[in-house]
């Protein structure tokens, strides 16, 4: 298929609206396979207009008697508008974008055509892969090993190659323990907490079945856990579905670990919200946002009735569940929920956040990010297909990522000081996720980015990201190193709407934005008098 | 001091409202004159000033001990454990005579003594002088002029002596305006907008009932729309909602008619009273005080208050306000019932919005002297400084700061001040620790999206913050320092490097200059001290200010860890981290 069987009409006139506070932009109109542009033609000054077609969401016609006028909705929440000359141009450029915007092949996207200037393909590809991260755990700990029994992802094809498991346990015990967990997710590493010598561990839900059966390795697996970590600790299993919810999960082959069969192990259930429900909140929340024409009561209704704080208030205390867990009382923590995929990875990547001083720094939390969101096979593309916007709804939708991405802000707001990235870089993992010219969010596991080559034929975002030019966007001028767990406050009083992502299209940027850049510049003042100082107290001593 | 029975307490606790293992503090109260006082076993201190006391409950005795709540109205809510019930109830009495004084000779700012000698305390009250603003605003000019009729406060007791009027309004139209207007208060200039020679007036409600008429207050209405040389109409904005307004017509006050003014324009806005806005905050500070609420109660609760509703009303006033000064260049007269609570919030943060200069730090005190102090916004009853009516207290200053705040987010760099310097002034016109809020008239005185931070901020495991502000602020002056350092230093160099013949090896250079330049020794020193606590400061930032002490806190909480385990066993882990 060629994208030129899509493309109807190549060109037309047009005027671009951009919300209220740019000024609309008049000039020629381009379909390309990926892009839509906008030439404002010889005489204008202004820089050509350019819109990613595979971050579209939705799109909507409309015809007057000598023109169209097409209202474009997009995944990072911006509301375009763009008048067309001419009913039947309109018509097939909506056509055209409609078609281009929905492809479903991956090897066909743009990343895979994408050659920017100045990167090399495969730099930074082997930045994070778990490997690195068991040369941090071996420091720390005897008790892990780093095991291929995935190398070919036929034990879980959900998992990267490589897992950090215990010691004890062989690699036929993990391929047996696999079978008797949904996806083959069986118990792997995610967080080694040096200070108390706890773990965070994580897997799918067991498949006990009605008949509540038991498998011997995965029981021995879960004890090798506890006895890694120190004689005699407990361990606790936080379940991210309600005790509810896990019993009839059961009907359906799943279900949660018996206590007799765990020694040793508790099993808390601290339900959080998932796919369409999470969905709907977020679809629901973006519409109060949108609404302009609304008193301050019915605001304060529609935020309360989308229940998005409430999710996030959720998600940061179990994550605090499982971080008090093992800092204050020493235990190990299992976190999984049904498919491991979703919510368990929201819990863990949290809980080091809070914990781990490392994963708060611009590497560590890119690190973290590919770690135990991307490489532990957060389905990104059945997620993220789709964003607030569309129509189409698959049952596979859920902003999961946003939801941590809003707890990661929620903990830079009350702790402005102790992360190394800005709001800057969240905002650029979303609207990557979403739709981006790179390949690191493509596809849905490992395994199927091996199949589509993501790796030697795309560019990675890190490499995209960790660019000099793109340094005052991501990072936070203000950030000293704090070794300390950072507790986040979850009362709902300190919690507060993300406003720099949901209202970010719809309220004038600049006066924040000129602050920043006041920060910025009292920073970098404050470096470079700090660079003259040493040549001043270099000539201290010979005084 | 004959209220004091009992001046010290040991083993007290102190509990904090928002942690659910119900941690306290034990230390021990003092009780003194003007302050109470609790000092915990890490030796941090707790200062209540009496004033701020808005209320002292005794619950019902417990096992622990008579526990004591003291609701304060800088919104900080302290809740003691006392162990014997006497000494709890010794200081319940003391402080309910403590704080509710009959007179204002017994008011705090009577004794406070800051050191301060006669002339410096004479300077402090002349740091504003209202006649300078006038001035800066670009009156008296051909169109205004200052009056001397209100001199002896003989027509308005509630304004102050010097008042700007249109130059055509004669004294007599003048006298026979105000005995149309409630209290006297008569319209007159509170803003000129000099480029766009239009005026920001105020006034109370005229006595119009259902159908009198007064000339003279037409007759002046028109003076201040013939003012404005750009436009000539004016709007007059009554403030109140219209039914308020109506009703207060059966009572023989009400609202102009337009028939019979000329070149008017009326508009109602629609801003409650104080008694709503009374009730309101009250109910936000039930839901703000509340731990562990849901989603929905929380929000439905902040709703139900009105709050943000209030808040949202004063704005949509003021700049309904402002975009008739600047984009219509018309005049506008603004009055409520008494036109010393609505209007004054209307007409200051009109102002605000038009003029950068009530954005500075001194503008901004210019400001709450000109159209609160001097217009006699009813300070002391509003606040509540003395035992008197409390349905005359409402929160209408705090009102117009959240306002203020609000613009500051959404402009932080329009304004020279920030978030604590709002909060000083709060935490002030309760405190009664200086004269300026004292009193509610010039005359009697010849004698807050909401504001998060100023509710909570004494919860401390509710805000674990970080000060960015303190952050930034260090660092700029460290920079401003290190400047200075480098120009002297650099100066220093030049002078060395005419002096010495040789002068090209900088080592011999600066062994040269040492010795004879002591001023570039105590320079270099001077650096050192201001770098290292600075240094210090950046370091520590969470660990060294009490207000952010929260690791230490939770190390505590946690390591007594009982409630932690119970929870995490019952699965019903409750958490406050």
């Amino acid at each position: 298929m060629e994208f030129s069987d899509l493309i109807r009409t190549g060109r037309a006139q047009a005027k671009l609206l951009r919300g209220p506070e740019a000024p609309p932009l008049r000039g020629t109109l381009c379909l390309t396979g990926h892009h839509l542009l906008l030439s404002p033609g010889p005489q204008a000054t202004s820089e050509l207009w350019l819109l990613l077609l595979r971050s579209v969401d939705s799109i909507e016609k409309r015809v007057a008697s000598d023109s169209g006028t097409i209202t474009l909705r997009c995944k990072d929440l911006r509301v375009l508008q763009l008048e067309i000359e001419g009913v039947e141009a309109s018509l097939d450029i909506a056509r055209s974008i409609e078609a281009l915007s929905s492809l479903e092949s991956v090897i066909t996207s743009f990343p895979f055509f994408y050659r920017p200037k100045g990167l090399r393909l495969g730099d930074a590809w082997h930045f994070h892969p778990p490997e690195r991260y068991y040369k941090r755990v071996a420091r720390e700990t005897n008790a892990w090993r780093l095991s291929e029994v995935n190398e070919d992802f036929s034990v879980c094809p959900s998992y990267p190659r490589a897992v950090i498991v215990p010691r004890s346990v062989d690699d036929g015990a993990l391929a047996r323990s696999a079978r008797f967990r949904q996806g083959g997710r069986f118990p792997v590493l995610s967080y080694h907490h040096a200070p108390s010598g706890t773990v965070l561990v994580r897997s799918s839900q067991p498949l006990t079945g009605p008949q509540k059966r038991r498998c011997a390795e995965d029981e021995e697996l879960l004890r090798a856990v506890l006895l890694g970590a120190r004689p005699g600790a407990r361990g606790f299993i936080v379940d991210t579905r309600s005790s509810q919810a896990a019993k009839q999960a059961r009907m359906t082959g799943g279900g949660t670990e018996a206590k007799a069969a765990y020694p040793g192990w508790k099993r808390l259930h601290r339900p959080l919200e998932r796919g369409q429900p999470l969905q709907e909140s977020f679809v629901r929340l973006v519409e109060a946002c949108g609404d302009l024409q609304q008193s301050t009561d019915s605001w304060l209704r529609r935020l309360e009735g989308c229940c998005w704080l409430a999710h996030v208030k959720e998600a940061l205390s179990t994550a605090c569940l499982a971080a008090q867990g093992m800092e204050r009382e020493g235990a190990c923590i299992l976190v999984h929920g049904a498919e491991g995929t979703d919510s368990t990875l929201l819990v863990t990547s949290l809980a080091q956040l809070i914990l781990d001083p490392l994963s708060r720094t611009m590497a560590g939390f890119q690190e973290l990010v590919e770690r135990e969101w991307i490489q532990a096979g957060h389905p990104f593309q059945l997620r993220c297909a789709h964003s607030a916007f569309s129509h189409a709804r698959s049952k596979h939708e859920a902003p999961t990522f946003l939801l941590f991405l809003d707890c990661v802000w929620q903990l830079g707001r009350q702790f402005p000081l102790s992360l190394e990235f800005g709001e800057g870089l969240l905002l650029a993992l979303f609207e990557h996720a979403y739709a981006s010219p790179f390949g690191t969010f493509l596809c849905n596991s490992e395994k199927e980015r091996c199949l589509c080559e993501v790796r030697t034929r795309t560019h990675s975002l890190w490499s995209g990201l960790n660019q000099p030019k793109e340094r005052r966007k991501l990072r936070n001028p203000l950030y000293a190193p704090n070794p300390l767990a950072i507790w986040p406050s979850v009362e709902l009083q300190s919690l507060r709407l993300w406003q720099g992502l949901f209202l970010r299209w719809i309220r004038p940027p600049e006066p924040s934005e000129v602050a920043w850049e006041k920060v910025w510049q009292i920073v970098t003042d404050k470096e470079k008098t700090k660079l003259s100082q040493p040549t001043v107290s270099a000539s201290e001593p010979q005084l | 001091m004959e209220h004091i029975r009992t001046t010290k307490v040991e083993q007290v606790k102190l509990l904090d409202r928002f942690s659910t293992s119900n941690k306290s503090l034990t230390g021990t109260l003092y009780l003194t004159a003007t302050h109470l006082l609790f000092i915990d076993s890490h030796q941090k201190e707790t200062w209540i000033l009496h004033h701020h006391i808005a209320l002292v409950e005794k619950l019902a005795l417990t096992t622990s001990g008579c526990p004591l709540v003291i609701q304060c109205k800088n919104f900080r809510i302290v809740h003691f454990i006392v162990p014997r019930e006497r000494d709890c109830h010794d200081i319940y009495n003391s402080l309910l005579q403590l704080s509710k004084q009959a007179k204002y000779e017994d008011l705090y700012a009577f004794s406070y003594n800051p050191k301060q000698n006669d002339s410096e305390r004479l300077r402090g009250w002349q740091l504003i002088d209202l006649a300078e603003e006038y001035k800066r605003m670009g009156v008296p000019n051909s169109n205004w002029q200052l009056s001397d009729a209100n001199r002896e406060y003989k027509i308005c007791e509630t304004y102050p002596r010097e008042l700007y009027v249109p130059r055509i309004a004669s004294k007599p139209i003048i006298v026979g305006s105000s005995k149309f207007r409630s209290k006297g208060r008569f319209p007159v200039l509170s803003y000129y907008h000099e480029h766009k020679e239009a005026a920001i007036c105020r006034c109370s409600q005229p006595l119009s009932g259902f159908s009198a008429r007064c000339l003279e207050d037409e007759h002046l209405l028109q003076a201040i729309s013939k003012a404005n040389p750009v436009n000539r109409y004016m709007y007059v904005m009554d403030t109140r909602p219209k039914l308020n307004a109506m009703a207060n017509r059966a009572a023989g006050k009400g609202y102009e008619n337009e028939d019979n003014y000329s070149n008017i324009r009326f508009q109602f806005v629609g801003i409650e009273n104080i008694h709503v806005m009374r009730s309101s905050l009250q109910k936000l500070l039930e839901v703000n005080g509340t731990k562990g609420l849901s989603v929905s109660d929380f929000y439905s609760g902040l709703e139900s208050s009105g709050w943000l509703r209030h808040i949202k009303a004063v704005m949509d006033a003021a700049i309904f306000l402002a975009k008739a000064i600047t984009v219509e260049s018309a005049s506008v007269l603004v009055h409520c019932s008494d036109g010393w609570d609505r209007t004054s919030q209307v007409c200051s943060l009109g102002s605000l919005l038009l003029d950068s200069y009530y954005r500075t730090i001194k503008g901004f005190m210019v400001l709450i002297e000109k159209d609160w102090i001097s217009f006699g916004h009813k300070f002391s009853e509003r606040c509540g400084h003395l035992d008197g009516d409390p349905k005359e207290v409402s929160p209408v200053f705090t009102q117009f700061l959240e306002c203020v705040w609000h613009l500051t987010e959404q402009f932080p760099q329009a304004f020279e001040f920030n978030e604590a310097f709002l909060l000083q002034i709060h935490e002030h016109i309760h405190s009664c620790q200086f004269g300026n809020f004292l009193g509610n008239c010039q005359k009697e005185r010849e004698e807050l999206k909401f504001w998060r931070n100023m509710y909570h901020q004494f919860d401390r495991t509710l805000h674990p913050r970080q000060s960015v502000f303190n952050i930034i602020t260090n660092m700029n002056e460290q920079n401003k320092q290190l400047e200075k350092d480098i120009k002297d230093l650099e100066s220093k160099i030049k002078q060395c490097k005419n002096k010495p013949t040789d002068g090209i090896l900088t080592k011999e250079l600066i062994h040269s200059v040492h010795p004879e330049s002591p001023t570039l020794k105590t320079s270099l020193c001077f650096k050192e001290q201001t770098l290292l606590p600075v240094n210090h400061a950046l370091r520590t930032i969470e660990g060294s200010n009490p207000a952010d002490n929260r690791y230490s806190e939770y190390a505590e909480e946690f390591s007594k860890s009982e409630p932690g385990v119970v929870s995490l066993e019952y699965g019903v882990a409750r958490m406050t981290c």
